[in-house]
């Protein structure tokens, strides 16, 4: 454990940047969104787009059944050992937030299993439009939203919406489908948050997931520099 | 009795990853043995002296006197603890490890969680952090005894859609019972460094162990117990 190590008493048992052994601890991105948004096909994705470069493991949340954990098992995106899923009570927000400590837990036995590792990615259970990560858990959070659950959502905002490190908005091949206005919604989101990034994908095209998988880059290299 | 940091301790929303469990009313809500107010009022009635009565001896063994290793084996001796009484233990234990030694630093903490880096005995870890918190073995039996119930109580509130003011109620009109309980929990607490851990109550609830395993095998469930 962080603390036994640490001369200034457990002021950052979950934050800390170094694990008991000195060595800097994973990198921890968060993905957060409402039901369905697409948040486990972007994690599958970016595993796949990541996985020959950096040592990945994968927590899922799952509001009451271990479907998130089975999809990325199934589809083969890690090997199963790097993947763990946690329960939340019927409430994925307080796992996330509120009360952290099972996100914790799993991620550092992650660490102590399978590590050393570079990146974490935590997946939320969908959720509603004030559903964040803590900062104790996750570094930086991903908020996905998509095109198919109204192209209000943006404007809506919400502190998800409005404060993660990178808006996703989702599934952009359904638009014409679904009548959203990409444009309407590229100018809400920007109008919330002013210089905060926003990505539209769509995981239907080739390598639909490049624009985030190059900004975990940057937060990695952010991280270990 | 030591005012404001019980209640710190005592509060639901201390993140000591409480929220995912149900303590064995989910199980009781399918298996029909929970359907309203007056069945949880049953229901908390029987884990308050079972499994409540038995943490809260432990607990309060732990902190007026902290052996934790022997309290921990204590816990262990399938005749002393029925093991599954609903809750994980171990894993709530180490849950609660973490927010305690965050709230309150405290060198008795570290050394239980070097020795156990998995985990100790809930109960026993509640005793430590009860004495970290300044409070008394009183205090520790309370807060074991009323989330014995309380877990459940809201828990129920979800899983049946019960009417929250009567989920509430039930708590009140436990609560001389949860005052008896703890009487009795504290005078065997205070035996054990004298007498040994054989003197802790081991009042068993083989229902709720049955219900623990069988509902630790269901493959959709909204509670982690
Ligand atoms: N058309 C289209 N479908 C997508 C896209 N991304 C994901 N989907 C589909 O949308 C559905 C939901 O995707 P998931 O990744 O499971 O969504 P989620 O946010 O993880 O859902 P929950 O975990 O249940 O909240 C699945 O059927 C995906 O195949 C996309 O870019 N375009
Ligand atoms: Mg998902």
């Amino acid at each position: 454990m962080h603390l036994d190590h640490s001369p200034h008493g457990p002021s950052a048992v979950s934050a800390d940047a170094r694990r008991a052994d000195g060595a800097r601890r994973a990198l921890r991105v968060g993905l957060g969104g409402p039901v369905g948004s697409g948040k486990t096909a972007t994690v599958a994705a970016l595993c796949r787009a990541l996985r020959d470069e950096f040592s990945l493991a994968v927590v899922t949340n799952d509001i009451y059944t271990r479907e998130d954990a089975e999809f990325l098992l199934r589809e083969a995106v890690l090997p199963p050992e790097r993947i763990t899923a946690v329960e939340t009570g019927a409430c994925p927000h307080t796992a996330i937030r509120d009360d952290i400590s099972a996100n914790l837990e799993a991620v550092e036995d992650l660490e102590d299993e399978v590590g050393p590792l570079d990146l974490v990615l935590v997946e939320s259970g969908g959720d509603n439009l004030t559903a964040t990560f803590s900062k104790g858990l996750v570094d930086a959070q991903i908020f996905v939203i998509d095109v198919a659950g109204g192209d209000d959502i943006p404007r809506k905002g919400g502190p998800g919406v409005t404060t993660a490190d990178l808006l996703v908005v989702n599934k952009t091949d359904l638009a014409p489908y679904v009548g959203s206005d990409l444009a309407r919604m590229a100018a809400d989101a920007k109008a919330q948050r002013a210089e905060l990034p926003v990505v539209f994908q769509s995981l239907r095209s080739e390598d639909g997931v490049r624009e985030v998988a190059v900004w975990v880059r940057e937060q990695l290299a952010a991280w270990t520099a | 009795m030591s005012g404001a940091a019980l209640l710190v301790l005592a509060d639901g929303r201390f993140p000591a990853g409480g929220h995912a469990h149900s303590g064995g009313a989910e199980e009781a809500v399918k298996a029909g043995r929970i359907t309203d107010a007056a069945s949880l009022e049953a229901f908390c009635r029987g884990r308050l002296h079972t499994a409540g009565l038995v943490a809260a001896a432990l607990a309060a063994a732990a902190a007026a006197a902290p052996t934790p290793s022997n309290s921990d084996a204590a816990a262990d001796a399938p005749d002393a603890l029925p093991r599954r009484c609903g809750w994980p233990p171990r894993r709530l234990g180490r849950q609660l490890m973490r927010a305690a030694r965050a709230t309150w630093p405290d060198a008795e903490l570290d050394s239980l969680a070097r020795e156990f880096p998995k985990g100790a005995h809930q109960p026993v870890v509640l005793g430590l952090t009860a004495r970290a918190a300044g409070l008394g073995a009183a205090d520790a039996a309370y807060c074991a005894a009323y989330e014995s119930v309380s877990g459940s109580a809201s828990a129920v509130v979800r899983l049946l859609s019960l009417d929250p003011f009567e989920a509430t109620a039930v708590l009140a009109r436990v609560a001389p019972e949860v005052d008896r309980v703890v009487d009795r929990a504290v005078v065997a607490g205070l035996r054990v460094p004298g007498e040994g851990a054989g003197v802790l109550p081991s009042a068993s609830a083989p229902l709720l162990e049955i219900g623990a395993e069988a509902h630790a095998g269901w493959g959709v469930r909204l509670f982690a117990s």
